[in-house]
């Protein structure tokens, strides 16, 4: 893989370069105590210190909510705007680690099953991933079990590494990576070959991967098993909207007064009403079978139809839990019972 | 909003009211000849505690630059205490909204009897005049308008 | 062994409980809920400072109801909870044991709803330091302050309901946003949408709310949400003298009322 070297110096200025330029830059920032994206405008709203963000960077592609497209009723007459392409930004993703970008392997999978969803792949087409090899690692991470590593290349455009010196070996990863190499050349130097696994955090692994994908579908009828592991569950969605690789919806139709809209947003199978029919039936009736979905459906039916694992080890929805649903922890138990 | 020929502002204003007294107060007001403002847009409930406070919440989010909220004086509900419950409401309601940064000016709470034609022209007039001063209310309308564009990926 | 862990592995020794509600220590450190069958599993359970977390909620939950004989390792937060949540009858008396701690850290064993009242009054009720300032920094901005505050808060809001969740008074079956005809609150979570929830949220916790703050611990983007439940809660104490978690025969401050209630703004 090529690589070339980025200097702290010119890593500022390829942010300015790209703010000023025909991008919108989205990149990791303090919001209050938290780190999470946000569209910025200069490269001092930029920080580097967090492990990964509170939210996942999915939301550049299958933002949390959508209008897919808009009506206005005049004179009793129905008019519709379609979805305009046009107004999908060109953005660049910067600061995104490779749990992150790995992500979107899984979500393209989804929304490109049968039929491609435009909307989505316009919105992917249209970002350029800088993706950010993580130094520093905590209790949550788990990348390493499902495949990927704190230096993992794929699903990035560019993967940036920062060396003690504090510039970065920058890695070449895909032709729209080169493009933008291209674009800001000025800015890159020579690499100068310093090794980049010493620069990695460390993450153990917690679960050998191919065990469970081996033995889950066998546990499917474990009542027992799911009830217990989902004993503390709340039910929130929480651990749905921050995941990278989650990708249910829910279309609602919202309107004011004479105009409205037609709007996609995040749903989650840990919610009771996701399944509720009509007639009252839920068919996952317990927070037991909606946490077995949750799992299953990352590790079974991903894994059988998609051929992708449907988690990136980003931990974040063990983050996010309020009575911590260590996921990992959980999967690790399916092995060991 | 509304504007009449001069293009000044016109305010709406959405009266929710009780069937017993302030709507039959409202009747009176008109059976009375007693002219006021025709802004108002009166909604009649069965009782002020039928008046759900997401309903003032709604009506803002569909542009209503004021709200009125009108029913039986204390001791003369039609059901003996429906209006004593909804009291306690807004009290709890009114200061929550404030906290937020709602601006309780444009919401009036009143109680008008079937008797009192006059005291519910006074209400409407004073109301209409308050919002008259205070301007369109934009607060909610343009979180509607910045709402589903927020995210990193919209623009 | 410290006293927590002992006197539950009796209680399940005994056979006087099959199940024990408490905390163990979760990932990297943080304590979380736990559910302990076997007594040679006792030695999960801790309670220290980090064990905040109000587990009331679990009492009332359907697979947990089915259990004959269980406990609870209650902190401040969940006794107080017990309390609102026996006042609004939907936990039982004798249902349950409750396993508390003296403010020396002593467990004991609170054996009736009488007791945990005479237990909880012995509690601070008021709000932390912390949280009284940011409540007085938001009192003392301007209207349109306050709105922009607020505004940028709820922008955030993702409406994963974990405040709701792991709310103990929030049990209802099917709650306001799950009712779709009409639809009160927008499904999307959009500024507006998530403004008229966390308004009706707080409306929903008038008089109710215990203040233990678990709505904003919750909440994986860190909004101070609690802060609008303890606004409703210190409104219903002011005008009401109403403090909720304090008395099991206390009457909902919005579902009762006095001829004598008292406001200034109704012309």
């Amino acid at each position: 893989m090529e690589r070339k070297l980025l200097t702290k110096d010119s890593y500022k200025l390829l942010i300015s370069k790209i703010i000023s330029g025909k991008y919108q830059l989205v990149a990791p920032v303090k919001v209050d105590a938290l780190v999470d994206f946000r569209r910025i405008k200069s490269a001092d709203e930029i920080t580097e210190d967090y492990i990964v963000t509170v939210s996942s960077a999915k939301s550049v592609a299958f933002p949390r909510n959508e209008k897919l497209f808009g009506f206005e009723k005049n004179n009793k007459k129905l008019e519709q705007t379609d979805f305009d392409f046009d107004s999908i930004p060109h953005t660049v993703l910067l600061g995104v680690r490779p749990c992150d970008a790995m992500g979107f392997a899984s979500l393209t999978s989804i929304f490109c099953w049968d039929s491609v969803d435009k909307i989505y792949t316009t919105r992917l087409e249209r970002t350029i991933i800088i993706g950010m090899s993580c130094a520093k690692a905590d209790a949550s991470c788990f990348c390493t079990s499902v495949k990927g590593n704190p230096g993992n290349t794929a699903g990035n455009d560019l993967l940036l590494t920062k060396t003690p010196d504090g510039d970065y070996i920058t890695e070449i990863v895909t032709e729209k990576g080169a493009k933008l190499v291209a674009e800001f050349y000025e800015l890159f130097r020579e690499d100068k070959g310093a090794e980049k696994e010493p620069l990695l955090a460390n993450v153990p692994e917690v679960f050998e991967l191919d065990g469970i994908l081996a033995k889950i579908n066998s546990k499917f009828d474990d009542e027992v098993f799911w009830s217990e592991q989902a004993m503390r569950c709340l039910g929130c969605g929480a651990c749905a909207y921050v995941c990278p690789t989650c990708a249910c919806f829910d279309i609602q139709d919202e309107s004011h007064g004479k105009t409205g809209q037609r709007v996609r947003c995040w749903d989650s199978c840990g919610l009771s009403l996701f399944t509720l029919h009509t007639s009252g039936h839920n068919p996952r009736q317990n927070q037991g079978q909606r946490w077995r979905q949750r799992l299953m459906h990352k590790f079974s039916y991903m894994p059988d139809r998609l051929n992708t694992v449907g988690c990136v080890g980003c931990g974040r929805c063990s983050r996010a839990c309020p009575v911590d649903m260590n996921i990992a922890e959980h999967l690790k138990s399916i092995i060991d019972n | 909003m509304e504007t009449n020929n001069n293009n000044s502002f016109e305010p709406k204003v959405v009266a929710f009211v009780c069937n017993w007294c302030t709507y039959a107060g409202a009747d009176l007001t008109g059976t009375s000849r007693i002219k006021y403002a025709p802004n108002v847009k009166i909604i009649r409930f069965p009782c002020t505690g039928r008046i759900d406070y997401m309903l003032l919440m709604k009506a803002f989010a569909n542009g209503a630059d004021g709200i009125i909220v009108s029913g039986c004086h204390p001791n003369d509900c039609h059901y003996t205490s429906g209006n004593f419950h909804a009291r306690r409401r807004w009290m709890i309601f009114r200061n929550l909204c404030d906290f937020i940064g709602m601006d309780m000016n444009r919401v009036v709470f009143s109680w008008v009897s079937a008797a009192e034609g006059a005291k519910w022209a006074e209400i409407v007039n004073t109301t209409v005049d308050t919002i008259r001063q205070l301007g369109p209310a934009t607060s909610f309308q343009k979180l509607i308008k910045n709402s589903v564009f927020e995210e990193v990926g919209n623009e | 062994m410290n006293n927590i862990q002992q006197k539950t592995k009796e209680l399940l020794e005994s056979g006087a409980c099959t199940l024990i509600i408490g905390y163990e220590k979760g990932t990297g450190g943080k304590a979380r809920p736990v559910f302990v069958r076997k007594a040679e599993h006792a030695a999960k359970l801790i309670f220290d400072e980090s064990c905040d977390q109000n587990i009331a909620g679990y009492l009332y939950r359907q697979e947990i109801k089915n259990e004959s004989k269980k406990a609870i390792v209650a902190n401040n937060h969940t006794l107080k909870s017990i309390v609102e949540l026996a006042s609004e009858n939907q936990i039982h008396e004798g249902d349950f044991m409750v396993l508390a701690f003296t403010a020396e850290g002593e467990i004991i064993e609170l054996k009736s709803f009488e007791e945990i009242e005479k237990h909880v009054a012995t509690l601070y009720h008021g709000l932390n330091d912390e949280d009284k300032a940011t409540m007085q920094k938001i009192e003392a901005m301007t209207m349109e302050e306050r709105w922009g505050f607020w505004e940028n808060e709820f922008s955030k809001c993702i409406k994963c309901y974990a405040c709701r969740a792991s709310c103990p008074m929030c049990y209802c079956p099917t709650c306001t946003v799950e009712i779709n005809q009409p639809q009160w609150i927008p499904v999307p979570s959009h500024t507006l949408g998530n403004l008229e929830w966390h308004v009706m949220r707080a409306m929903h916790l008038a008089g109710r709310c215990i203040t233990c703050g678990q709505c904003a611990k919750s909440c994986p983007l860190d909004l101070p949400i609690h802060l609008l439940t303890y606004k409703v809660a210190l409104d219903s104490e002011q005008y009401f003298d109403s403090v909720a978690g304090t008395s099991v025969c206390a009457n909902n401050v919005l579902a009762t009322f006095k001829t004598e209630d008292h406001e200034n703004f109704i012309r």
